[in-house]
């Protein structure tokens, strides 16, 4: 393909989608008039919370394809850039695109324009992906992503969740989204404080979804055999940091202690 | 009707190139250096907002000389050329080879057939693996494509400057000494240069992704005083 080369008042500016729209090269151009449904592989839970100095992000590992366990590894808790995160749940295919194109849109925008979005800019580039996505939403391929990032003009993390029309709605406090999203988010409702630390909130997210693992067959638990453990990130003013996971196994040894406890100390 | 007279090709070609020529020696020039772990691009710049040097890819930057809005129009170019192919292909696939020559033919196109050439100079640097694979590509405004080694200058004044630049370079620097040494060879023996006139940016090969880092003053500051 040649280089493409606009003329200054008829370019795609920093926008990589428009960019991609003017070459033909657009990924949901032929999902729009899709007519019929099938059954794809759905990526299932994820949270997100806020820290004092920042937010932590956690997703299970599971895909689902109807009742099959489609894959047992997966990441729908990814960096978005260094100082943000998205984490999808949904139709596996079109969210992992979506992530790839947001990636690479804040990467674009960043090099054209020769600095960052802000992290407000941010939200809205993804709401304007998920909207894109929504005739494909009407024939069952819904993406439902949340945005957390450090927002390094206030100092602080913020996180949004989206509604499959694109709707983008800021907390203070925690989102949680895909089909354990109300276990997993009843865990982090009622052990949110607001002077959570860091390796308080990552103990709260694992629990989160070790709770939701227990009540929805589609969201994966910390799998000890395997060693696959939920992909935990933390964001705060020196950026994206993925957790490792060592640290994830002795959380989750904690919690087989805790329920031990709970059920009375049974062997 | 009336004839236009007629002008041999060789004379509009050599008009052509004065004029560009002309153009790029009223700007300020700038020159990359390959160091032990990566490369670094100093440019004589008295701006800190509009950049001479810039980041096209994980490996790749960009640095230009003359006319300010046609070298940035190229870098965009660059940009958007860059980040399709990873998005079509692989990240691996984005080469900075690739790019030079497509350059060269925007550039040898519009110095062919359009009315003015464009009065600029980039340079096309990558990083390898290793420094044996270290790319400096340095495109002239006709569209010429040079594949350089170890250190290359554009811009006006550029064979005094290398003529400066090349005694200095016998081994590979270290980072400090490459800046050092750009710093002596763009400003000659009667004018001083101080971290705020220089715009300085590497590829550096330390294993992150996106390998470009832009320096800043401080920093500059502490490498010209080591």
């Amino acid at each position: 393909m040649a280089m493409p080369f606009f003329a200054p008042d008829n370019g795609p500016g920093a926008s990589f989608i428009d960019l991609l729209h003017r070459t033909g090269l657009e990924p949901f151009r032929n999902l729009r008039d899709a007519t019929g449904s099938v059954s794809v592989p759905h990526a299932t839970t994820c949270v997100a919370l806020r820290f004092d100095g920042g937010v932590v992000m956690a997703g299970d590992r599971r895909a689902t394809s109807g009742n099959l366990i489609s894959h047992r590894s997966m990441e729908k808790v990814v960096e978005a850039d260094r100082f943000s995160g998205v984490a999808i749940a949904g139709a596996a295919g079109p969210a992992m695109e979506m992530i790839k194109l947001f990636q690479l849109q804040l990467e674009h925008y960043e090099k054209v324009e020769g600095q960052m979005l802000s992290l407000e800019g941010k939200a809205n580039q993804l709401s304007l992906l998920v909207r894109g996505n929504l005739p494909a939403a009407m024939q069952g391929m819904v993406v439902v992503p949340i945005f957390a990032g450090f927002d390094l003009a206030v100092g602080a993390g913020r996180l949004w969740d989206y509604d499959p029309t694109g709707g983008r709605y800021e907390e203070k406090e925690y989102v949680a989204t895909g089909s354990g999203s109300l276990h997993a988010g009843t865990v982090v409702k009622v052990g949110w404080r607001s002077n959570l630390d860091s390796d308080g909130a990552i103990k709260l997210a694992v629990k989160s979804l070790w709770e939701a693992a227990d009540a929805d067959s589609a969201t994966g638990g910390p799998d000890a055999l395997r060693g696959i453990y939920p992909v935990v990130a933390t964001i705060t003013s020196s950026g994206w940091a993925r957790v490792d996971d060592g640290f994830l196994a002795q959380i989750v040894e904690e919690l087989l202690q805790e329920q031990r406890t709970r059920n009375g100390g049974a062997k | 009707m009336s004839m236009p007279f007629y002008v041999a090709p060789e004379q509009v070609m050599k008009d052509r190139a004065d004029y560009a020529r002309k153009g790029i020696a009223r700007g300020r020039a700038l020159v990359a250096i390959q160091y032990d772990t990566g490369i670094a691009i100093v440019a004589e710049n008295p701006s800190n907002t509009l950049r001479k040097v810039s980041e096209i890819y994980d490996r790749i930057a960009f640095a230009g000389v003359g006319k300010y809005n046609e070298f940035d129009q190229l870098r965009v170019a660059g940009v958007r050329a860059a980040d399709l192919k990873g998005y079509q292909y692989s990240r691996a696939d984005v080469d900075a080879r690739s790019l030079a020559n497509q350059y060269a033919q925007i550039l040898g196109q519009i110095f062919t057939h359009e009315m003015k050439p464009l009065e600029v100079e980039i340079l096309v640097a990558e990083i390898g693996a290793e420094s044996a694979g270290d790319q400096l590509f340095h495109i002239l405004y006709d569209g010429t494509v040079l594949d350089e080694k170890r250190f290359s200058v554009l811009g006006g004044d550029a064979d005094a400057i290398a003529a400066r630049l090349a005694p200095e370079l016998t081994a590979t620097p270290d980072l400090a000494t490459a800046v050092r040494v750009a710093r002596r060879a763009l400003c000659g023996p009667d004018r001083q240069l101080v971290a705020d006139d220089l715009e300085v940016a590497v590829l550096r090969r330390n294993g992150t992704r996106r390998a470009f880092a832009r320096l800043d003053d401080s920093e500059v500051s502490r490498l010209l005083a080591d």
